[in-house]
């Protein structure tokens, strides 16, 4: 064991039980946790501390955000088929499936992008109000970690000969991965309520 | 190469046929997540008595939608002991994060009430 570099291994780790990627994927979720719980508690003290406060489907677009809801969780099933596909062998399935959830992403994105200028075209920026002001703060984060899960899932989809040289390595990444987009799923599934339904 | 599989973690201890259950379930858990989501939805249009009680119905759905993401998606469900402590602390630190700052809401009303009270006192001694 070299003593300059910590060597990437498939092995779990003696201690954990798990391979340092996927203990190393976890702790980072548990900071990103507390991001945006940080950010879920200052909407719940801005909300209880105001005089008014606007009812989600008074403002913003319901349907839309039901249908990006829908778009979100897709793209959370068609990545861990992506994983499955490697697991059960097969890189076009792979290729398939995390094209798909990429597609799904960009998706999210578009629907977000014409909410974001409809607001704007009506003269509503984070300045606006308390309400926008945590409303483009929460789904501006949670969009930004959409297109860094993009950057990383579209690495995969071409960096795949790793996969013919170094099989489990490879599955490794791409469940890490997988791990992370779950997450910004799952932050999702509480904006999703929180902002738009409440 | 080890050709054991049994030194692997959870998930990724199983060979194609079994992945090919776990498929099934991933399937079975979109269609519940699809459903709860219409839930989510027709629930926001009930009143449910008070608005916390909508806040508490909307947010035991979110909490069911995430469980099954994180259970199944994750593979939390057969994930090894070492990453529910890491989840564990990380729950409880934010539910601290979330409520610390709720008892600080009170001392606010307060020094408004004394505020106020003040600027309303101190006009009658012109």
């Amino acid at each position: 064991m070299s003593d300059t570099a910590i060597p990437y291994e498939v092995q779990p780790h003696p201690v954990t039980g798990i391979p340092n990627g996927k203990f190393g994927i976890w702790l980072f979720l548990a900071s990103e946790v507390m991001l945006f719980g940080a950010l879920f508690s200052s909407y719940i003290l801005l909300r209880t501390g105001s005089a008014s406060w606007p009812h989600g489907a008074e403002e913003l677009n319901v349907p839309l955000a039901t249908v990006n809801t829908m778009v979100l969780i897709t793209s959370s099933i068609t990545m861990v088929m992506a994983w499955a596909s490697l697991k059960m062998g097969s890189l076009p399935k792979f290729r398939l499936y995390m094209a798909a959830t990429i597609l799904c992403a960009l998706g999210f994105m578009g629907i977000k992008y014409v909410e974001y200028t409809t607001k704007f075209q009506h003269g509503h920026f984070p300045s606006t109000s308390n309400f926008f002001g945590i409303y483009f703060t929460l789904t501006g984060l949670h969009g930004l970690h959409i297109v860094g899960g993009v950057i990383v899932n579209t690495y995969l989809l071409f960096a795949t000969g790793m996969w013919k040289t170094d099989r489990e390595h490879f599955e490794n990444r791409v469940e890490n991965a997988g791990l992370y987009w779950h997450f910004v799923d799952l932050v999702w599934i509480f904006l999703f309520p929180s902002l738009y339904l409440l | 190469m080890d050709a054991t599989h049994e030194t692997h973690s959870g998930a990724a201890a199983h060979g194609p046929e079994e992945i090919q259950k776990h498929v099934r379930v991933y399937i079975m858990v979109f269609i519940a997540l699809a459903c709860l989501t219409a839930v989510t939805v027709g629930a926001s249009y009930v009143n449910f008595g008070a608005h916390w009680m909508n806040i508490l119905v909307a947010l035991v759905i979110a909490g069911i939608k995430a469980s099954l993401v994180a259970a199944y998606f994750m593979h939390l469900i057969s994930e090894k002991k070492v990453i529910f402590w890491v989840l564990a602390l990380t729950a409880g630190f934010f539910l601290l994060c979330l409520f610390l700052p709720l008892l600080t809401v009170g001392e606010v009303r307060a020094a408004q009430t004394i505020h106020e009270a003040a600027a309303a006192a101190a006009p009658a001694h012109h």
